[in-house]
This record gives structure tokens, sequence and C-alpha cells, in this order.
């Protein structure tokens, strides 16, 4: 006797559990199998291959009709299933009711659409089906089309990756910092990025969508919050699936976010099972095609009233784009008791990373080189016990007693035409080139190539090309690392990040070889300054890299409070502000207001949730953030010059409130202090300063590489010059010079110690080009930092970053 | 006895960053890291009392704004050389919304 199964969906699961049905009981059930899709069972994960015109769909097909007609099954493909009638036990189709004694239901899931505006024009599809993978292949077909694609996970990127062989022009849209966030870390993130890139997709990560833009009710691009607009011909949104359980619903099963089964597939209702990306079980819901194949096992052997029970398990993820080699499993957080494995090669843009929980493996991420994972997907699966080849493990199974990760592997994956020298615009094939023919030493190397002969910050480097180049005859010496998670110092990196055009943290720490995942307090700040330096306009600043002054804008007091300091440009203050001062002060309960030493008044014992409005109240009177936490130009002192005293010479407070204003906003290695003094009597104290002017009656006077803290060190002089603008031209140069070339956190005076005055006299006085260039650059750079910290802050989105999550102190009394 | 309080949405607490909830016994600092994970600590470190809501996360540990001390953020113990640890206190994400068990932490309740 035969019984009648209605399947509701003819997709993967469904059709690998009527594969295992008809094997184990053959000839036991009259099948019905309703599908939406005029079609039947094809395998949904070769749709990018079809899109990228590497296979057909006929290729694809799992199911044709003929399997099922040798199998007697009904198919009524293409008919919409209206509802089931439980009681009556039949299944309701547009063509006539079906009853059936068992009822699978296999709907999988439906794309989740963001209700952007402009989420119903015509050209805006998911990626879900066979119909939608010929739209973009049709795509391919008009010349100069090009194609947005919203999402930068597994799908989407599939979507991007084929529509680019296809010949469009594609841009990714995600939300997150970085691709596939979650399967991937930052590092892996960055490699997959970089390597869609040289496909030339290209990719915007931290992007908001805002409005999906449109001409005649069809799609003609796509807006961002911050105002980009990017033209499109098709926009595909891949953000991520619901389960389809609509139908489940109306008929009253039980429904969370997917349709709830027990461990047998079953449903609330005992003849009714479900399986696939429409069900829940434990918490759970699927994406993946793995778990599913043991969800169609499971429900066979329950059709077949055998006891059968799904388990979940480890699922690992792999990218099925050509040249991007990316695998993920387990779990990779980092946690107590666990520890991290992490191995770079920047030569080949490979990137392993193990996660160690006891004596466990419990998670893999690896990018570039994925021959290992199946392995480590084993260890993982089967908790092997990894103690024994601990050391080794990252190699993989086939490790035969290779070297440990070796510190020149960042200098040996440089071009031959990477910069080593940025001083006299040395690169790598040069110094190599002079070491081949007979250079053995430093100072060969300097004689014969110039090479780290000027500022002599490059040495590091050169000495390791010496290394790579010379062998074993060849001893670098040592210098300290930049901090421990890295084998190279601040000066190694600052010229790899400008030689290799790193430009993006991510992009540091792998092209570097980095021993860590994300950094640690130490490096991230400095990293944060050095791509702020050299990327001006490129580089988004980073906030959670910066120390808490910086980050929040004030400096910190011993008791959590903050100190609130408005800036007086040259020390002039007026009686408005004075009153703006004093009210702030009241209405804020400052508790001690104190002159500085750089002229100005310092408000100290401000709450944090206070400071927005402290801000708002001082920037309403015209003042804005004198950056008093900042490494940054902090404040040009001056005398009352020539306006008033009888000794003064020149404007010292017109030409110091002129220096401030140009200079203000400016990140540097440390913090910059400066001063203009109207005669040699010297007033300001311009002789202790970062950079000190001297008015003379000839002209002005400049001092550089002053300081007066922990060291106290006379400024020497770099030269004099005529005039206020030369003031402002040579200043800027000298201070772009050492933003460029200083250590983080390296005041001037102890950067000119390193590289020698003569250098920059070289590089700000005698060479005129050089100078000017170098102002330019610091002014380009003054385009981006010159806005106020304080206006920006008080703004809405930022508001709540000041206040508490939550008071709970302002609870009731229970 | 637990205590579940919606505290708020992650996306409240910036990625490697902190936000506080005030209490009558102290603020707390709940930290997101990298991974979206969420911990609870007490928002004063055992060295000066510095608010280490303040510091820089990196992985699962923060620095101490004003001295550097590191304290791992999900048993409350100091890293390297120092000693000496912070309260933790239970939390958990569901659907996006951040939980506290805020059992120890309510008016007359002794820690």
């Amino acid at each position: 006797m035969t019984r009648n199964l209605i399947v509701i969906g003819a997709g993967m699961a469904s059709g690998r559990m009527l594969e295992h049905l008809f094997e184990t009981q053959p000839r036991v059930w009259n099948v019905t199998l309703f599908n939406a899709e005029p079609r039947g069972n094809y395998n949904r994960l070769m749709l990018s291959p079809v899109l990228a015109g590497d296979k057909t769909y006929a290729e694809i097909v799992t199911h044709d009709a003929d399997w099922y007609e040798s199998h007697g099954v009904t198919c009524r493909f293409g008919e919409k299933v209206l509802r089931i009638d439980r009681e009556a036990q039949v299944v309701v189709g547009e063509n006539g009711a079906v009853p059936y004694d068992r009822l699978v239901i296999a709907t999988g899931s439906n794309p989740f659409m963001i209700p952007l505006p402009g989420h119903d024009l015509e050209g805006v599809i998911p990626y879900r089906d066979l119909d939608d993978t010929e739209t973009m292949m049709a795509l391919g077909a008009r010349p100069g089309a090009r194609a947005i694609v919203i999402g930068g996970g597994l799908l989407g990127l599939e979507a991007a990756a084929g529509m680019k062989a296809q010949g469009v022009d594609v841009t990714v849209i995600h939300v997150m910092g970085h691709l596939m966030e979650r399967q991937l870390d930052e590092a892996a993130g960055y490699l997959l990025k970089k390597s869609l890139e040289e496909k030339g997709i290209t990719v915007l990560t931290s992007a908001n969508s805002q409005e999906i833009l449109g001409t005649d009710g069809r799609v003609s691009g796509l807006r961002l919050d911050d105002g980009t607009e990017i033209p499109c011909d098709l926009l595909v949104m891949a953000v991520g699936i619901r389960p389809n359980v609509a139908l489940a619903q109306e008929a009253g099963l039980a429904v969370g976010r997917g349709i709830h089964v027990d461990d047998a597939m079953v449903t609330s209702d005992a003849n009714i099972l479900a399986l696939g990306e429409c069900v829940e079980h434990q918490g759970a819901v699927f994406g993946l095609v793995a778990p599913l194949y043991d969800q169609a096992k499971v429900a066979a052997e329950t059709l077949g009233d055998r006891p059968a029970a799904f388990t979940p398990k480890e699922v690992a993820t792999k990218l099925k784009v050509t040249g991007c080699d990316l695998f993920s499993a387990g779990d990779f957080a980092e946690g107590e008791g666990r520890e991290d494995i992490v191995f770079r090669d920047p030569a080949r843009g490979v990137y392993k990373r193990l996660v160690l929980e006891g004596s466990r493996l419990i998670g893999a991420v690896m990018y570039g080189d994925t021959g290992d994972g199946a392995w480590f997907h084993g260890l993982i699966k089967d908790h092997s016990d990894v103690s024994d080849m601990r050391d080794t493990l990252i190699f993989g199974p086939a490790f035969q007693g290779g070297a440990p990760s070796d510190p020149l592997a960042a200098v040996a994956a440089l071009p031959g035409d990477a910069e080593i020298c940025g001083c006299n615009g040395i690169c790598k094939s040069t110094i190599v080139d002079a070491i081949n023919g007979g250079a053995t030493t430093l100072s060969d190397v300097r004689a014969q190539t110039k090479a780290s002969a000027s500022c002599g910050t490059c040495t590091g480097l050169v000495e390791q090309v010496m290394a790579l180049t010379l062998g074993d005859g060849f001893e670098v010496q040592t210098v300290k690392p930049m901090c421990p998670c890295t084998p190279l110092t601040h000066m190694d990196v600052r010229r790899l990040i400008k030689s290799r055009a790193l430009k993006s943290m991510a992009a540091v720490m792998q092209e570097c070889g980095w021993t860590t995942s994300c950094g640690c307090a130490s490096c991230r700040p400095a990293l944060n300054y050095y791509l702020l330096c050299d990327w001006p306009g490129e580089y988004q600043d980073d906030d959670q890299s910066r120390f808490v002054n910086e980050r929040m804008h004030s400096n910190i007091q011993k008791d959590g409070t903050y100190s609130v300091v408005p800036r007086m440009w040259g020390g002039i203050t007026t009686p408005d502000e004075l009153r703006a001062i004093a009210d702030a002060a009241d209405k804020y309960a400052v508790q001690t207001v104190k002159v500085t030493g750089g002229q100005r008044i310092d408000l100290l014992g401000v709450k944090k949730q206070d400071l927005p409005d402290i801000w708002a109240d001082l920037n309403a009177a015209g003042m804005v953030s004198g950056q008093a936490y900042a490494k940054g130009l902090r404040t040009v002192k001056t005398c009352v010059g020539s306006d008033h005293c009888r000794f003064g010479t020149q404007d010292s407070t017109g030409l110091g409130i002129r220096m401030e204003k140009a200079l203000w906003g400016s990140w540097t290695p440390a913090k910059v202090k400066m001063a203009v003094s109207g005669c040699p009597r010297n007033c300001a104290e311009s002789t202790c300063k970062d950079v000190g002017v001297i008015c003379v009656d000839s002209g002005y006077v400049l001092h550089i590489g002053g300081a007066a803290g922990l060291h106290i060190q006379g400024t020497e002089v770099m030269c004099t010059v005529k005039t206020e603008d030369e003031v402002l031209e040579y200043t800027a140069a000298v201070v772009q010079l050492y933003r460029e070339e200083a250590a983080y956190l390296e005041r001037m005076y102890k950067w000119m110690d390193n590289v020698g005055l003569d250098h920059i006299i070289a590089r700000v006085v005698t060479d005129a080009d050089s100078r000017r260039a170098l102002a330019d650059r610091f002014y380009y750079a003054q385009k981006f930092m010159q806005q106020d910290p304080w206006a920006e802050r008080t703004k809405a989105s930022y508001r709540a970053l000041y206040a508490p999550l939550v008071d709970l102190t302002l609870e009731a009394a229970e | 006895m637990t205590d579940w309080t919606d505290i708020g949405a992650l996306t409240d607490i910036p990625e490697r960053g902190a936000r506080v909830v005030k209490t009558h016994l102290g603020c707390v600092a709940v930290f997101r890291t990298v991974n979206d994970e969420v911990f609870a600590i007490d928002d004063a470190c055992p060295h000066k009392g510095g608010p280490l809501s303040e510091g820089i996360v990196h992985g699962r540990s923060v620095t101490c704004p004003l001295h550097n001390m590191v304290l791992r953020l999900d048993t409350g113990l100091a890293q390297g050389a120092d000693e000496g640890a912070v309260s933790t206190y239970a939390v958990r994400v569901e659907n996006g919304r951040i939980m506290l068990d805020t059992a120890r932490l309510r008016r007359g309740q002794v820690a």
C-alpha cells in the first residue's frame, strides 16, 4: 500500500531527502512535488559558476524530468501553494487540492531586501535563483554596463565576481568595516578586498546606502549617506536571507525565526515535517548546505518511522571566486585560555590564523593558501588533541621541518622599484645592484648609492636589504622593534607604508607581517598617526586607536573628570570671551580655573557627560578647541611686541596669531609648542619651544628643537628670514618634515638628534623647491584637519557617546 | 539569582570601544570587541581607579588610559607583571540588544 507524501519546495534539501527516500523505502511513497520556480531541483551553489560563465544551467541540474518520472513523482512546478488544510490533510494549490498522509515543508528562504527608498524600482534584484542569475548575465551583453552589489558577504561577492567576469563594471557596497565579517577577521578581509580590487571590482566598506535612485521607474544609481552617488544599470541586494515561513504560519504551525522542528525534523504537527533554510532547530537557522544534507537524511529516516536525530556540526566556509582563496571554520574570537597562532607571508599574500583552546584547535581563518583547510577543519570537528604538534601546526600536515616565520619577509617581498631611501629617491634594486657590485658594508652602500646617507631613518631597511642579498655574511644591527607585534622598527614601518602605498591598518599589519591579529595599545595609535599623516584625505581616522585624550578631545584627570581649554589665538583674548568662559565655569560647576603656561585658560573638573554642552556654549561665544590634549599643535605663545612694548621690533602677537591660525588642527608625532618673541629679550621663551621665532630689526630668527619638560633642551637656530610670509612657509615646511620623518611620540628635538640639523637645513632652508613642496603637502593635509572637533562632537550623533549607556541609579527604589 | 536588564543596542557601543552603566555601586564599563563580543567589568582600574571604559581595546583586553595597566575583559584579571583584578558581570547579546545581569548592582543589594 502506498502512502501520499507531499513536498512543498524543490530545493537542494528536499531533493536530497527524496533521493534517500527512494533508496531506502522504494515504492512506499506516492510523491507530489510543488515548486514555485517553473523547474525542478538544481544545484544552487553552482549559480555563481553559471554567472561567471564557467558552467551552463544544464550542467547544474541535479534532477531532470526523467528522474522525477522514473520515481513516479507528480511535479506541480510553477504552481503556487495557496494553503495547507491540516484538519482535512490536504494541500491546496492553484490547480486544485491534493491529500497527504505526510507533508514535508521545504520552502527555503526569501532574500532580505533592505526597504531603502527606491527598492521597488525595476532593476533592483536579489541573488537567489536562476532568473536572477540570468538577469545578471544579460547585463554582461551590454557594453559599458554598470552594476552595484549591496552586501559584501559570500553571496554578494560571488555575484560581483560573476558579473565582473561577464564584463560588467561592478561596485560592492558593504556596511561593515571589512568584507565577510561573519566568516573572516579583519586581516583576511583586507586581503580579500585587495584581490577583488585587483580584478577591477570597486569595493567600498563602511558604506551606508541611503537611497536607490531611479529614472522612469528603473534603477539609475545609489546614493550613500555621505552624499556619494554611484550610477548603475542593475542593483543586486545580497544582504541576507529570511526563512520562508508564511505557509507554515498560516497553517498554525509553531514558528519562530523559522519553522520549529525537533531533532527528528518534525514540526508541531506530527504529520508535517520541515527541513532546509525554512526551519529553526534549537534556536539556529541554516544557510550553508552541509547541515541541510544532514537534515535531509534525518527527515527520510523519520518518514520511514526509524529513529534519527539531527545534530548541528561545525561548518566551514569557502568562497567560490577564482583567485580569492579563502577558508574559515569554527570559532575565531579571542578569549581567556585561547591562543592565536598567526602566520603571514606578505610576498605571497598569505594569512593564516589558528585559534587554540587548551589542547584543541577551535577555529581557523586562512587566505591565499587554503590547501590545508580540510585538515584543520577535521581537527576542529574531531576535537583532536593538537598539543604534540602545536609548534608546527600552522605549517599543515605536510610540515617537514621548515623555518619559523622570517623577520626579513616584509623586506624580501618588496619589488625592485620600491623606494627605500626617501631623501635620495633610492629604490631596492639600486641597493641590490651596489651590493652585487661589491659593496659589503653600510658605508659602501651609502657611498655608492646615497641610500640612508641623509636623514638615516631608512638605515634599518637598507641593512635588511643587505642581509637578504649577502646572506649570512652580513649581520644586521639589533634595533628596537616598534612593539611586540612586529620585528620592524618605527622607521621601517613608516618607509613601508610609503613605498608599498599601504593605506589601512589591516594593510600595514598584513604587508609588514604583524604577529598579532589586531595590534596592541602601542602600535595602533602609532599606525593611526602614520596613515593619517601619509594619506591625508584617504585614510579615515580611527577613534578607537587613539588615546583617551585625543578620542575625547579633552584631558582626562586623575579622578576621571576632564579639563577643557579653549584656543586663545596667540594668547590674545577679549572681555566677551572671558565672560563666556566665566559663565561656563559657573554653569558646569568647574572645580578649578587655571591660567596655563601656554597663555590660555584651563577649566578643570568637567564631567564627561557635560563636555558636549560646555563645548557648545564656548563654540557659541566664538571659541574652538585648544587641542591641549593633542599630539599636534598646542599653542603659539607671544609677547606684546611692537604694539605696546618699547623694545619690540616686530608685531610678535600678530605673527603668533597668523602662525596659530595656519597650523592649528595638524596632527604631529608628539606635541608641538611654538612661541614668538618681539625682541631678543625673549619674553615668550622662544628658545625652549619646538619652533621659536625671535624678532629682530632686520627680520625673524627661526629656532627649532627646544623643549622644557622631562628634558630641558635649548633650541638651535635654523635660519633668519625677512618677512612674516617666509616665517609661515619655513615653519610649515619644518613641521611637515618632522611629521613625515619622526617616530610616533618622538618630540622634535629627539628627531633633530637623530637626523641632524644639517639634514633639516638642507631640506627646509637651502633647497627652496623642497621647502615649497613640504609646505604644499602641509597645507594640503590641513584642508582635512582644520575642523573644530568640539563643533563636530556637539552634533547629536556624537553626543550619545559622552553619556552613560543607561543610568540604573535613576530607577525608582524597590 | 540573575536579573537580566536591557541596557541598550549593541550598536550603541562603538566597535573596540565601551560605554558605561551608572549604578549605586559605581560605574560598570560595557565593552564591545572587534568580534562583537560584549563584556562588562567595573569601570575602575585596580591600580589608581582609572576609567577603563576610556582605554584602548585590543583583542579581549583593555589598556587603562591612566597608567597603561592591561586587564582582561573576560576575567577582569591584570595581565603581565601587574597584579590586581576588577569585578566582571554577566552580559549577553540577544537580537542585537545587550542584556546585563544587574542582580548585584541594584540599590540595597550587597555585592
